[in-house]
């Protein structure tokens, strides 16, 4: 998982919840991540909106020259977004599996409020151990 | 002299030869629509070949495009991991200036786009199933330079109503897969 720069978390309502840099160029401030965040959102929404067919979910992949994007929407609205090195693959399966983690560690924890910034460290723990298997 | 001499298939004059990767009549008809804005938000053409589902009336969809292009150009800049200075989100653009995309894919549709130095974009919405198509835009972007821009009573920044352009790019869209 060395290619990976980051991983968002977005609630329902476009809020940041959860953001890891994994060492991309460049520091970015918690402001800064908070509007791309909510920017993101906005972004998914409108490109359902310009869908020539019935049935858009919204972005699944962004394609730029530096970087992929690969999302992950929930029934429930919570996005989950990893910023790779173009051409990484598998990039479904980890947001699948950063989503159990986050319905196990997070959901389940009794002294989470929904839609509030995830400090769990169950889910922090388990993140970084999920990482350390892949090359 | 064309400006992407890069891609050395692509020949215009008098008929344009299709680039690589553009097989005829395989399987072809996977293009929704063509939008071409240029650099002030102006939609020079709009062009559907197939768009079943309309939310929106004509001159509010193009707004609607150009406007998320747009956000989507600051964000990929901002976003941009490998660049140590990324400027600020939101401050507008020049073309060529930071990280942008080449493409997007929603489970309906792949959108490709490409803006020229001159800040002319060309937007190409696909079936979400179908390859690259940067070499496609490109070669569309020479049609355009072909037909539109070489055309002495085109008025540069108003629609395009080039029949020669829009039958060349009927013809070309057909073949893409």
């Amino acid at each position: 998982m060395a290619a990976i720069y980051s991983l968002f978390i977005i609630n329902k309502s476009g809020g940041l919840i959860f953001y890891k840099d994994y060492g991309s160029a460049g520091r970015m401030d918690t402001n800064d991540s908070l509007r791309l965040a909510s920017l993101w959102h906005s972004m998914h929404a409108i490109s359902q909106q310009l869908s020539p067919t019935t049935g858009c979910a919204g972005i699944e992949l962004l394609q730029a020259h530096t970087f992929d994007l690969h999302c992950f929407q929930s029934l429930t609205g919570t996005k989950f977004f990893v910023v790779c090195e173009p051409g990484t693959l598998h990039m479904e399966a980890l947001l699948k599996v950063i989503y159990e983690l986050y319905t196990d560690y997070v959901l389940k924890n009794p002294f989470y409020e929904m839609e509030m910034p995830i400090r769990c460290e169950l889910f922090d723990l388990n993140l970084s151990q999920e990482q350390k298997p892949n090359p | 002299m064309q400006f992407f001499s890069g891609s050395s298939a692509v020949d215009i004059s008098p008929s344009p030869a299709a680039p690589p990767g553009t097989a005829t009549g395989l399987s072809g008809n996977n293009a929704n629509m063509l939008y071409i804005f240029n650099r002030s938000g102006v939609c020079l053409l709009y062009r559907e070949w197939h768009r079943p589902l309309r939310t929106l009336d004509a001159s509010q969809d193009q707004k609607l495009m150009f406007g998320l292009l747009f956000s989507l150009r600051s964000f990929t800049a901002k976003m941009d991991p490998t660049s140590v200075d990324k400027g600020n989100l939101g401050v507008p653009l020049l073309p060529g200036q930071g990280c942008s995309f080449y493409s997007f894919r929603t489970n309906t549709y792949k959108l490709s786009f490409m803006e020229s130095p001159s800040g002319i974009k060309l937007i190409l919405i696909t079936h979400p199933k179908t390859s690259d198509h940067q070499e496609s835009l490109k070669h569309i972007y020479n049609l355009y330079v072909e037909y539109v821009v070489k055309n002495p009573l085109y008025v540069p920044g108003t629609p395009i109503k080039s029949e020669l352009f829009n039958t060349n790019l009927d013809q070309y869209v057909k073949t893409l897969i």
